[in-house]
């Protein structure tokens, strides 16, 4: 695993084990990556089943005491034991909104950077295709997004680490004062400004190749998933019209059969299977969304991953500046020490011109030098040393993402092909019968 | 493809009072006879015992005509093939190859075989309408091509217009009439059509001429129901023919449409495999599987435009030729109705009706006669022709389904491959 290269010279590498931060979770974290599956065992989806069982419209009254009008789900817990042992235990139960699992997301966000942290189901409906509708309130986008948040859910309950964390457990079980407990946490504050970040980005000199890598191909996977998506939702629109034209068959067999004798009635029949055929396409297409779905949360996943590689940059272009700082300290020391100008500063040009310092005014600038000088090593000291847990964590995590990723997809390949085949199944069927009535013409 | 042929000979063109049939299968004749006007040969070249004119209760004599012939009674075989491009100095055409074999006498070989181009399909579908007005002609495939919409020279092209141009000489070949007219016997068997077609442009057929009829605006009485019948059914028939020709032509257009969608959604798997170690393979075979489904949806889509299309439009043509021979008929009709009124005004002595006027009876019955006869033998090819085309529409989309669903049962296995495995 390389260092990040930006340790400065000298600097020691004394402090080993981290010192976690609290309220990150690495401190909870197990040594040495890998095997998702042992840690499985103490993951919260396996002590409660979660489910998002329905929903429901509402109207309130917002921030600035409008009238809106909303979709709460219902998240219904129940422990996992009680259901083996026969009993059907009620389950707890408790509404919420979209902006209040928006709210815990970001939570975790922040408080987990180095984790991929499940996405939701997108805000807004995109890449319909036309009979779609894109409208938030429609039934079937708020079925589907349903669906999304339970998956949502259980994802997040079913990670190592932050499947422990406590807001969560809140926000399954705790109704009232959720959203002013997380607020409380004050996590807002400790998140990164997105211009920070971009400078970040720009800026930074050697961040760990492993990252800027990942960072590359989480742009193309975004890239090449929304490609898909749109080409997809076209597709889908085509198929569409060539199915539902197949209907007007149906009238005009049953209008010709109206003149004809011996032909009359299998062309009549013939008809009717073509109406039975356009009106396949309607659920045909409504499962093919799960698969779309499915590619959207990857196409989202691609989102998180990226999240993490700016946090190393950020944390990287920190340390490199961090290490600048006290690389140009220690040189201002040496210059005062010394008396030497090794460097153009504009200090030095004034005090050439107006006059030296008193000597006790330089010593009076050496120490407070050197006290900044100590204070920057161990503050890098310890940037170091998050940098190299994070990196160490974050890559565990992207790993466990990356065995998950493939075998969610190949699945979602799998279940696609399935579609496929049942498609042409009820294809060949109804165009068997099509035939059999024809041939009794 | 030929029928072996028996030595059988039937006598087709006259009503089986005047010459009984030999042969294994007595056939039987649903009146089917020649308007006969006293002292003129038959344009079919038949030698014909003209006796009495055919008087009306003779004609009613009626036997029907067992239409369901099969390979044993036929005795007159044509083929159209071999397309063959001609490129002269003055023009480009292409010339088909007319295979016949036959056992009739009124063909002095078994067997012959010339070249012809559309122009003479044309020139005999126009002799036979003149020659045999009281028939229903079979039609051609459409004459004018836009040039630059449609490529006259293109492989699917010539091969839509040959199968059109079969199916027109085979219709004849199986008509009981038709078959025997000498312009069509003329076009199975001369080397040079050209020169028999400049001696036929000086002197009209006198029996065509006879059975130009004037057109003086007669007014038709009263249709017979029959043949209003068939004048409605026709209407509406076509009506219906042009509504499912223009659903056919839509639904293409929506599965050409659907394929280039596709065709930009196989590669971006691949694309996307490209990306990816683990799901490199998987991504590569779904890609390769719509490319599948893409060729597949190309030979669909091509072969209705080259079969289901054509053989609709034929149809319409058909049945719109149809419309005018009934209209013809109308008019031989009226014609004999207002000579029969402008007769009874008279009010002469003579009981007897003129010998015009029971021409123009004899004219009628026989048109009808013939008409009815051919709207038979029309239904029942009518019926044999659409089941069969579209029995072909439901096979080949049942192919198309056959062969996606082949492809990706075949990428399952490709799908669930552990990677331990490999």
């Amino acid at each position: 695993m390389e260092r990040p290269e930006a340790e400065p010279l000298g600097a020691s590498d004394s402090c080993q084990a981290g010192e976690a931060e609290p309220g990150t979770g690495l401190a909870e974290e197990e040594p040495g990556g890998g095997a998702a599956g042992t840690m499985m065992e103490d993951c919260l989806s396996k002590k409660i089943e979660i489910t998002v069982s329905e929903a429901e419209k509402r109207t309130g009254r917002n921030a600035m005491n409008m009238q809106e009008t909303y979709t709460a789900y219902l998240i219904e817990t129940r422990a996992v034991e009680s259901q083996t042992e026969g009993q059907c235990s009620p389950p707890d139960s408790l509404w919420r909104r979209y902006s209040e699992f928006e709210l815990l997301r970001n939570y975790l966000l922040v408080n987990y950077p180095h984790i991929v942290v499940p996405p939701l189901p997108e805000k807004r409906a995109e890449f319909v295709w036309h009979k779609l509708s894109a409208d938030n309130m429609d039934p079937d986008f708020v079925e589907r997004r349903r669906i999304g948040l339970e998956n949502f859910l259980i994802r997040v309950a079913s990670h190592p680490i932050i499947c422990q964390n406590k807001i969560f457990y809140s926000f399954l079980t705790q109704e009232g004062g959720w959203k002013e407990m997380v607020n409380e946490t004050g996590f807002q504050l400790k998140a990164d400004s997105r211009l920070k970040a971009l400078n970040a980005t720009f800026r930074v000199k050697n961040p760990d190749k492993r990252f800027t890598e990942l960072k590359h191909y989480s742009d193309e996977l975004q890239s090449v998933i929304s490609h898909l998506l749109r080409v997809r939702a076209r597709v889908a629109d085509r198929l569409y019209g060539v199915y539902k034209v197949h209907g007007n068959y149906g009238r005009v067999f049953s209008e010709w059969s109206a003149i004809e004798k011996e032909m009359g009635d299998g062309l009549q029949s013939a008809g009717h299977h073509m109406d039975v055929y356009a009106a396949s396409i309607d659920d045909i297409l409504e499962e093919e969304e799960h698969y779309a779905d499915q590619l959207k949360e990857y196409l989202f996943y691609a989102e998180a991953l990226r999240a993490v590689c700016r946090k190393h940059e950020l944390m990287q272009y920190d340390l490199e500046m961090a290490a600048q700082d006290l690389a140009s300290k220690k040189q201002q020391c040496e210059e005062l020490a010394t008396g030497t100008l090794r460097t153009f500063s504009l200090k030095g040009m004034t005090s050439k011109l107006f006059g030296q310092e008193t000597p006790e005014q330089r010593e009076g600038k050496i120490k407070v030098l050197e006290e900044q000088i100590h204070e920057g090593e161990e503050q890098l000291k310890s940037k170091n040393v998050e940098g190299r847990e994070f990196v160490k964590s974050a890559w565990t995590d992207i790993e466990r993402f990356k065995e998950q990723k493939n075998q969610d997809l190949k699945e979602a390949l799998i279940n696609y092909a399935v579609m496929q085949i049942s498609m042409c199944k009820k294809g060949i069927q109804v165009w068997t019968n099509a035939k059999e009535c024809f041939s009794k013409m | 493809m030929f029928f072996p042929w028996q030595q059988c000979f039937l006598s087709v063109a006259v009503p089986i009072i005047l010459f009984p049939p030999h042969g294994k299968r007595s056939t039987k004749f649903s009146g089917y006879c020649h308007v006969q006007i006293q002292d003129l040969s038959l344009p079919n070249g038949t030698p014909v015992d003209t006796s009495s004119p055919a008087s009306s209760s003779s004609l009613l004599n009626r036997l029907q005509l067992d239409d369901d012939l099969d390979g044993e009674t036929r005795d007159l075989f044509v083929t159209v093939d071999d397309p063959k491009k001609h490129i002269c100095t003055m023009e480009t055409y292409i010339t088909y190859r007319v295979t016949t074999k036959t056992t009739r006498a009124e063909f002095d070989l078994p067997e012959y075989s010339v070249r012809r181009r559309y122009q003479d399909f044309d020139w005999l579908r126009n002799k036979l309408e003149e020659s045999q007005p009281t028939h229903l002609i079979p039609p051609l495939p459409e004459k004018f091509v836009m040039k630059g919409v449609v490529d006259r020279f293109s492989e699917e092209f010539v091969e839509t217009r040959r199968k059109a141009l079969d199916k027109f000489l085979k219709r004849i070949a199986d008509h009981p009439v038709l078959s025997f007219n000498e312009h069509f016997n003329v076009f199975l068997t001369a080397k040079d059509l050209n020169a028999y077609k400049k001696q036929g442009m000086a002197l009209l057929s006198k029996m065509g001429e006879s059975v130009k009829y004037v057109t003086g605006g007669y007014k038709l009485r009263s249709r017979p129901l029959e043949f209003a019948a068939i004048g409605d059914y026709l209407d509406t028939f076509v009506l219906k023919l042009g509504t499912i020709d223009r659903i056919a032509q839509r639904i293409i257009k929506e599965e050409l449409e659907y394929l280039v969608e596709l065709r930009e959604y196989g590669p971006v798997y691949s694309t996307w495999g490209g990306l990816e170690v683990e799901l490199a393979e998987p991504l590569e075979g779904v890609s390769a599987c719509i490319g599948n489904c893409c060729t597949a949806l190309e030979e669909l889509s091509d072969d209705m435009t080259e079969d289901f299309l054509p053989v609709l439009r034929e149809y319409i043509l058909y049945s719109e030729s149809m419309k005018n021979v009934l209209k013809k008929r109308d008019q031989v009709q009226a014609e004999y109705e207002a000579k029969l009124e402008a007769v009874a005004l008279k009010k002469e002595d003579r009981p007897k009706v003129p010998a015009e006027v029971e021409k123009c009876q004899d004219r009628v019955e026989c048109f009808n006669a013939d008409l009815k006869a051919d709207m038979e033998r029309w239904q029942n090819n009518k019926r044999q022709d659409f089941r069969q085309l579209l029995m072909g529409m439901a096979d080949k989309n049942i192919q198309y389904y056959e062969k996606c669903l082949m492809a990706w049962e075949s990428i399952i296995p490709l799908l669930q491959d552990k990677p331990e495995t490999k």
